[in-house]
């Protein structure tokens, strides 16, 4: 931020000098579309991202992230701190003073009650909240006055921001809610549909999976503010339809996540209608490496800790295959800018990034054979490498989805030229990120020996994230298949780690600790990090305003958007 | 075809036909370009030998060239090389798909349609096949069979006949429904009248009386069959359904390089071209096969 | 005729009731999860909860009977409230998709204008073009006129929409500017401005799909035509001295549309299925948008009731065209 405009806004914070646009809705409206269509605006019900973005338009929760992680006090007026006094010394409590004179868009006033009440709607027995986790291990919350706050916790909580912060866990009206509770919540399609909020807009119309339009809320907070009178946000269609409407015709003023290859996004952009904008959080592509045996003859003990995998148990094998990939040239072709090179599966946050990994940077096909050669595995006359009758020869699965094709084609390129055979398989990614129990084909089964998809977590403490490679973690047919675990990893010292970190407040240590965890899965060559990639959004040249975050919802900051005039 | 042994007349039947086709020009035109396309993808890989699936990467989104006659894709692989691995698998997925969808919905089209005590049963058993979602039916053939049978035929031949199977069981229903509507017809017509009343067995009435004059809609399908199956097969694939992802197929050629319509025109431009030739192909060798085998359109 | 109509009316009930149980097992077979689309970062218990919430623990069969019952009863009966103002159906469960947690019949009746305008339109138009090209083709079999439209229909059937929407929509849109490439289903249409603002969202969609229609029937009537200008009843209109047109039109005509009324009533139900790429490339969000989205979310109550409904359209044109065979063809009887 420039010293002018730090001035100004500070200026304008004193309400000296009226901006000229700083009127609401004197902007009109402003059209967004969204490749895949948001079916209600309540993130409690739905858990999609799509959902959880339309409904950021209109609720709010008490804190969010900012587009640099960095998280903002937003219908309070600071962040509870243990050294603020706002979170107790021993951890097990938080209190948050809501900012005065915050209302809902039917004119009633905003209160603890409804914080209070947004955490018994989403814990309510037979609900079936997407977001309970975020309210895991609260024991009860005390509303002294109608502005403050308390959450107890059952237990030191070291990390306390996780209820009521994020686009995931904002805050429900208890009126317009109170009768939607447990049971009884997918019945309240109205207000599914229409949620009221504190948020700059309200819903005018939605229709399911087609198109949502909002209204300026008459009583947001900030009496200039927003600058638009009308939203409207389509859905549907594909990236490449979206990414045409705003960059080459013009239709539309945002489109959200284009997922398009590279030099096609660039040729768009080049028809100079908009701009294409980008941002990184903790999505990584990566590899994961089957350690358990998946084949068939094995019944009901397949892709299970009982029988290890007959080539992978190998590190010489996992490290070769991790050297032979050509990581640069992976960003270059299926995410460009919006991707970079990454050797840790915990890419971001800066402070968790461990460096100790980044000789993986450079492909080495050569050490890669050698270091094959070294561990016994000879070249046959196919060229395919074997030992003790094993051929090394695997079964790359991956979600549908064209950059992944590409990745796929080429790693077993590079595999080939180490002597490992592939066979590629794609599968529809609704099945293949489901969890029928009765497929085979789910990314928890893992009836392959590699697999290949993204993964993040939310907001930005990777606790839960990290911990989802500890033993308790292994799908297996004993927990239906469920768990974070896809390399069926199990060490102790991993464990022991897991565990230090859910005892330990203090960020350093915490930081120190995810470092060490990280570097413990990279060393043994149990998940290959590919890709740390970006979000890439468009907007319209006259669209100003637009910080793209990663950390929280897209439309986050829609208050401040505004027409260029 | 002929059998002189048998045959006592001088000219088979087959023989006039055979005439007659040579006669019809679009047919002949069609037939040639066929065996042109035929031996361009199967014999075509004899004399460009590049792999379909190498990787050059420093040679990707190249137009065409010396080094690359049709380019090269988004990965650097040839293009020409891949339009010809393509035309083996979907020409083969095309036929068979469609003689399988023809052979189904012909046969129980004239069934139903002759024999009313199975029309009802056989009608109704369509209405089932036309009301199934198409993309959980597929998911569960693939579920249930995919194994099973790379298992038993090894994976290529394996899935080869799962999607020949999905998209021939998939699509016989309005052949099955024309053809049933003509056979209903025909058979109150004064010629199968007359068959019938000199005693010819219901199976000489349709083969040599019914089926016949069924000949055109059968012929129509047909084409459009070869169209619709090359262009499933691409669905499938895309949707994890088919085909491994790196193995081209034309419909595959063509989806891929719908996203680059407006940077590389000539990378949709080729599989088109493919598909559109061999379709009409086929349609002018229906046309005049039809024509030859009418005897009233011969005798003119 | 009319016992036969009955006869089959009352058959189809059957039918269709096996129809739904069989749909029911395949999307039960079909593997898939409602709970794929939700991110990764929600774990595994909290997503065994919503599957919960949704009713997914329950047996099959409860599910199934349950959704007879909402279908066969409660669904006619909101229907009736809302007609005659009365109260039938009270507070009972209607059939709620797992997307929306929004009563089924509510979004289908919402979508129902776009996939009529923009799919309907296009199969009106497929027809009226169809029918005159494949009548003309069929008189002046090989003439310049029949060549050129069998290469067109034929190109245009071979090139899938996938590719001909993004085709359109690079010229039209993007080039020349002339329509808009997403469709605007909020658009309403209430005086002449906005009825040609309609027409041109309108274009290029039902043109694309238009193109397909066109070249499946013309090529049917073209056969059909064909197989019945050289038979003798055509020759014997002609030597009573019948006019040539009175002879195509009338006679040939008539006999030749059998084959041609079983392709079109078997395109009917489809209008209403919607079409599902070309929907979705023009972001009409029509019907067979819904049923595709609904089918990659798993969304069980939406796919099962989508399909049935199209298959008790399916049934239906059955019998119309079955009729309709009687009427063409007097020979052709049921009874």
């Amino acid at each position: 931020m420039t010293f002018k405009s730090t001035l100004l806004s500070a200026v304008a914070a004193l309400g000296l000098v009226p901006f000229a646009h700083a009127e609401r809705g004197a902007d009109g409206q402003v059209n967004i579309i969204y490749w895949q269509a948001p079916s209600m605006m309540n993130p409690y019900l739905s858990g999609g991202t799509k959902e959880l973005e339309a409904g950021s338009l209109v609720l709010e929760p008490l804190a969010r992230y900012d587009e640099t992680g960095a998280m903002v006090p937003w219908l309070v007026d600071t962040i509870p701190t243990v050294e603020n006094g706002g979170v107790a010394e021993d951890l097990t409590s938080i209190t948050w003073t809501l900012s005065d004179g915050i209302t809902w868009s039917d004119g009633t006033p905003f209160t603890s009650a409804d914080v209070k009440f947004t955490w018994e709607y989403c814990t309510a027995e037979g609900g079936g909240c997407a977001q309970i986790e975020k309210y895991g291990g609260i024991a009860s919350i005390d509303t002294p006055d109608t502005l403050t706050v308390v959450v107890n916790f059952d237990g030191p909580k070291p990390f306390p921001y996780t209820a009521f912060v994020g686009a995931q866990a904002p805050i429900l009206q208890a009126a317009q809610f109170g009768d939607c509770m447990g049971a009884k919540a997918p019945e309240c399609t109205d207000q599914n549909f229409a949620p009221l909020g504190t948020g700059p807009f309200v819903v005018t119309d939605f229709k399911p999976n087609d198109v949502i339009q909002l209204k300026a809320n008459p009583f947001y907070r900030d009496p200039a503010k927003p600058a638009f009178a009308t939203v409207l946000l389509k859905g549907g269609g594909d990236a490449t339809t979206a990414g045409r409407a705003v960059l080459e015709t013009g239709e539309f003023d945002y489109a959200w996540n284009l997922q398009l290859a590279p030099n096609v996004l660039a040729n768009m952009e080049a028809a100079g209608k908009g701009k294409l904008v980008k941002a990184f959080g903790t999505l990584v592509e990566r590899i994961m490496i089957n350690l358990s045996d998946p084949s068939p003859a094995l019944g009901d003990a397949r892709a299970t800790l009982a029988h290890p995998h007959p080539i992978l148990s190998d590190k010489a094998v996992r490290k070769a295959l991790s050297m032979a990939i050509d990581r640069p040239l992976l960003v270059e072709i299926g995410y460009g800018d919006a991707g970079r090179v990454t050797c840790n599966v915990l890419p971001a946050p800066e402070i968790y990034a461990s460096t100790a990994n980044d000789a993986c940077m450079v492909p080495d096909v050569d050490g890669a054979n050698a270091l094959l050669d070294q561990a016994g595995w000879a070249r046959g006359a196919d060229g395919v490498r074997t030992k003790d009758g094993q051929r090394l020869s695997l079964l790359f699965q991956t979600s549908t989805n064209a950059v992944r094709q590409d990745f796929q084609a080429l790693i077993k390129q590079w595999w080939s030229d180490i002597g490992v055979e592939t066979e590629l398989r794609n599968i529809s990614a609704s099945v293949f990120f489901g969890s029928d129990a009765d497929s085979p084909d789910t990314f928890q089964k893992f009836f392959a020996d590699v697999e290949m998809y993204a993964n993040n977590f939310d907001g930005t403490d990777p606790e839960a994230y990290m911990a989802g490679w500890s033993c308790s973690q292994i799908p297996s047919p004993a927990n239906q298949w469920q768990g974070n675990n896809m390399p069926r990893y199990c060490s102790e010292a991993y464990d022991a780690l897991v565990a230090e970190m859910q005892r330990t407040g203090e960020l350093e240590a915490r930081a120190d600790l995810a470092k060490q965890m990280n570097d413990m899965l990279m060393q043994d060559f149990v998940i290959l990090p590919l890709v740390d990639r970006g979000r890439v959004s468009a907007h319209a040249n006259s669209l100003a305003g637009v910080k793209l975050n990663m950390w929280d919802s897209e439309l986050w900051n829609i208050a401040d958007w505004s027409r260029v005039k | 075809m002929t059998e002189p042994a048998l045959t006592s007349t001088p000219r088979s039947q087959w023989r006039d036909v055979w005439d007659q086709f040579k006669r019809h020009r679009g047919a002949m035109v069609g037939a040639g370009l066929f065996l042109l396309i035929i031996a361009t993808v199967f014999l075509g890989p004899y004399l460009w030998t590049i792999d379909p699936t190498y990787i050059d990467i420093r040679a990707r989104d190249q137009g065409p060239g010396w080094a690359h006659p049709l380019g090269t894709d988004q990965l650097g692989r040839d293009t020409l090389a891949r339009m010809m691995a393509g035309g083996r698998t979907s020409i083969a997925v095309g036929l068979t798909a469609m003689l399988l969808a023809l052979g189904v919905g012909g046969f129980i089209g004239v069934i139903a349609g002759f024999f009313r005590r199975l029309d009802g049963p056989l009608m109704r058993l369509t209405d089932l096949f036309l009301s199934l979602p198409l993309l959980p039916l597929l998911l569960v053939m693939v579920m249930l069979f995919r194994e099973q049978l790379s298992q038993s035929f090894g994976p290529e031949t394996g899935i080869f006949i799962l999607i020949v199977c999905a998209i021939g069981l998939t699509s016989w229903m309005p052949t099955a429904r024309i053809v049933r509507s003509d056979v209903l017809a025909l058979k109150e017509r004064e010629f199968i009248l007359a068959a019938r009343s000199v005693g010819t067995t219901n199976a000489g009435l349709i083969t040599r009386h019914i089926l016949p004059n069924v000949l055109s809609p059968i012929m129509v399908s047909a084409t459009l069959g070869i169209a619709n199956a090359i262009i499933t097969e691409s669905a499938l694939s895309f949707l994890g359904l088919g085909f491994p992802p790196d193995f081209p197929t034309w419909g595959r050629l063509l989806n891929d390089a719908t996203v680059y319509i407006q940077d590389y025109p000539e990378r949709v431009f080729w599989p088109g071209l493919a598909i559109s030739l061999t379709v009409l192909s086929a349609n002018y060798m229906g046309d005049g096969l039809r024509d030859a085998l009418d005897p009233r359109a011969r005798s003119k | 005729m009319l016992t036969y109509t009955i006869r089959r009316l009352v058959l189809s009930i059957p039918t269709l009731l096996f129809i739904a149980l069989v749909i029911f097992l395949l999307l039960e077979l079909a593997p898939g999860d409602p709970m794929a689309q939700v991110p990764l970062s929600v774990p595994d218990e909290v997503k065994a909860q919503m599957r919960e919430a949704l009713g997914l623990d329950q047996p099959s069969h409860i599910r199934f009977g349950k959704w007879l019952w909402q279908f066969f009863v409660v669904e006619p009966s909101v229907w009736i409230d809302a007609t005659f103002g009365s109260d039938i159906a009270g507070d009972k469960h209607r059939v709620i998709s797992w997307q929306t947690r929004s009563p089924v019949m509510d979004i289908v009746v919402q979508r129902l204008p776009q996939t009529l305008w923009v799919v309907g339109m296009s199969y009106v138009v497929g027809i009226l073009i169809a029918l005159p090209i494949g009548i003309y083709s069929a008189y002046r079999q090989y003439s310049v006129f029949d060549q050129l439209g069998t290469f067109v229909t034929m190109v245009g059937y071979s090139v899938p929409p996938f590719f001909s929407g993004v085709l359109v929509i690079v010229i039209f849109s993007v080039q020349l500017g002339w329509f808009p490439s997403i469709y605007d289903t909020t658009h309403e249409v209430v005086d002449w401005d906005s009825f040609v603002i309609q027409l041109r969202q309108m274009v290029m969609p039902v043109m694309v799909l238009a193109l397909q229609t066109t070249a499946q029937i013309s090529r049917y009537m073209r056969a059909s035509m064909l197989d019945n200008l050289n038979q003798d009843y055509v020759r014997t209109a002609r030597a009573k001295g019948l006019r040539e047109s009175s002879v195509v039109m009338v006679h040939v005509l008539r006999n030749s549309m059998i084959p041609v009324i079983t392709v079109i009533a078997l395109g009917v139900p489809q209008i209403f299925g919607g079409a599902i790429i070309t929907e979705q490339i023009f972001g009409v969000n029509g019907l067979g948008q819904l049923l595709i989205t609904a089918i990659q979310a798993n969304d069980l109550p939406m796919v099962q009731t989508v399909t049935f409904m199209l298959a008790v359209l399916i049934v239906g044109f059955n019998i119309i065209a079955d009729l309709l065979y009687g009427w063409l063809d007097p020979r052709i009887s049921y009874d």
